[in-house]
């Protein structure tokens, strides 16, 4: 068995885990599974696509940075699109999530982002078409590094952007008062408002940021796979299984839970096919939920 | 007489539109004080108290803070206006660290002052200093009494309000919970609590109100409280007629 399926599997891991996230982060503190945020992904990748198309036009042909496949363009394209899908998630609460919340019934609100869901995914179906479409068509040469395994300058790059965004949210989370704030809002949310926690403001952090993670999520698929505007939804099985592995809430939990699901991903195409893929997902979110339904780092509700 | 902190007259509240559990209460609460409300199970006492920190839709009445009108002013504005609570239970975060629960709610300080504000938290409540890395869950019922009153302490309330601090605690935190209260009054701090046990928080307390099917029905000092027959009537139920009203 090549030790391939490792690099592979960590790329798909970080991912998963980027959207973890913000899967995570949602469900604990605004106490709803929002079935959209895989649209949040595929929004936030044609938004770049649309932001590096523009950049194009604008600039001519940019070189791209020495080793990547990629230059400054989409650097900037992707903070745009971050932005973009944040303001994109802000606003479907404001229109929708929030107005229902305030009924105070969470499958009311699961079924809106159900809907919510399916409404994102048509309608960049109807304005993009559902053929796929990439951000570079430029081949990469893999090197190898030892041990049977090859990688892409791209694939070192992209691993490198999740460790710093993961820390990054993790830093956020356990040293500033807005962390602490979410932190306090999932454990006990009429506790938190009595500290004087203003609820609306956190709400805005937690889309924001699980907006601008799924956008990081997508772009990274649009870069190593391809854009389709199913690109989001078909990563919400994953999304959900990592989360639930990693504990509710946990932000370490979804990364590891995202990477555990990677890896057992590449590991089942390598051993027994490609097609059994999607079926991983699947079996590691049963297992979790018959053997440890809390998940690694979650802990019994009170 | 020294000046008035809080002021909540006719006070009306209840969760549910038409169902008031307040029906009309009012009581001052002056500077320095400490103040107890008691009453017979379902008064509405947790209800008047929860109504005041804008955690229960206030339907008539007003709740003065310093003369400023803080009515049904959002609950997450109440530290802010000067009003900090303690609730009954689940009044700590407990899977944060105790020294994460303080700085939490240090929202509203000068971010330069929160570690020193800490550390006299410390100061003040020793058994914590031991434990700041401990998650908070893990502390005993009296420990977590303590965290809750130090986080609530920490903002400089102009009042601090607790909801039953004595309830579920076993004999020994109950005594220590009120030596704890009865210290805090003697550092400047103005308190309102609401109690079931009535004798440990007459002890402690200046003066008491009793409430009664959501009214304040008597009010006194509270060391000549615990022997006034009405009281006795009204809070014990000792009229063999008397039926105890049953809006839990």
């Amino acid at each position: 068995m090549s030790l391939q399926f490792i690099v592979d599997g960590l790329l798909t891991g970080s991912m998963i885990g980027l959207g973890a996230i913000g899967v995570t982060l949602t469900y604990s503190i605004l106490r709803f599974s929002n079935f959209a945020h895989g649209d949040f992904m595929a929004w936030g990748t044609y938004a770049t696509l649309a932001v590096v198309s523009t950049i194009g036009a604008t600039f001519g042909k940019v070189a791209p940075i020495a080793p990547l496949s990629f230059g400054w363009p989409l650097l900037v394209a992707l903070v745009v699109g971050m932005v973009f899908t944040a303001l994109l998630a802000l606003l479907l609460d404001k229109v929708l999530f929030s107005r229902l919340r305030s009924q105070g019934q969470a499958i009311i609100v699961v079924m809106a982002s159900f809907g919510a869901s399916m409404a994102l995914r048509s309608l960049l179906e109807f304005t993009f078409t559902s053929r796929p479409t990439y951000f570079s068509r430029a081949i990469q040469i893999a090197m190898p590094v030892g041990f049977g395994i090859r990688v892409t300058p791209d694939q070192i790059a992209l691993l490198l952007l999740t460790a710093i965004l993961v820390l990054g949210v993790h830093l956020l989370m356990t040293r500033t008062q807005t962390g602490r704030s979410m932190q306090a809002l999932s454990q006990n949310a009429a506790l938190a408002r009595i500290v004087g926690i203003d609820v609306a403001s956190v709400v805005c952090v937690t889309w924001i940021v699980g907006g601008a993670l799924a956008c990081v999520a997508g772009v990274m698929i649009g870069i190593l796979v391809q854009i389709r505007p199913f690109m989001g939804f078909d990563m919400l099985l994953p999304m959900f299984a990592a989360a639930i592995l990693g504990g509710i809430g946990s932000i370490p939990g979804a990364v590891l839970g995202g990477l555990i699901i990677g890896l057992a991903e590449a590991g089942a195409v390598q051993l027994i096919g490609a097609e059994w893929r999607a079926a991983v997902s699947f079996i590691i979110l049963m297992a979790v939920l018959f053997v440890r339904p809390i998940g690694l780092f979650g802990v019994r509700e009170r | 007489m020294s000046e008035t902190v809080l002021d909540v007259r006719n006070l009306e509240a209840g969760y549910e539109p038409g169902v008031p559990i307040v029906r009309g209460a009012s009581i001052t609460v002056r500077k320095g004080e400490i103040v107890v409300v008691l009453g017979p199970n379902g008064a509405g006492k947790s209800s008047f108290i929860k109504a005041i920190a804008g955690l229960v839709p206030i339907t008539g009445g007003t709740v003065f803070l310093d003369g400023k009108d803080i009515t049904a002013a959002p609950a997450h504005t109440m530290v802010r206006l000067g009003l900090a609570f303690v609730p009954q239970t689940e009044n700590i975060f407990p899977l944060m660290s105790v020294e994460d629960n303080l700085r939490v709610a240090c929202g509203i300080l000068d971010r330069r002052d929160i570690p020193g504000r800490i550390e006299e938290m410390y100061a003040a409540f020793p058994d914590l200093v031991r434990q700041r890395r401990t998650a908070a869950g893990n502390l005993s019922g009296g420990q977590r009494q303590m965290l809750a009153v130090a986080r609530a302490l920490i903002v400089h309330p102009k009042v601090l309000v607790l909801d039953e601090p004595s309830a579920g605690l076993s004999p020994k935190f109950v005594s220590m919970v009120f030596e704890m209260l009865a210290g805090i009054r003697k550092s400047g701090v103005t308190i309102l609590l609401v109690e079931q046990n009535a004798k440990a928080a007459l002890a402690i307390g200046d003066r008491a109100y009793v409430l009664v099917e959501g009214k304040d029905r008597h009010q006194g000092i509270a060391s000549e409280l615990w022997n006034d027959p009405i009281v006795a009537e009204l809070y014990l139920g000792q009229r063999p007629q008397h039926r105890k009203g049953g809006m839990a």
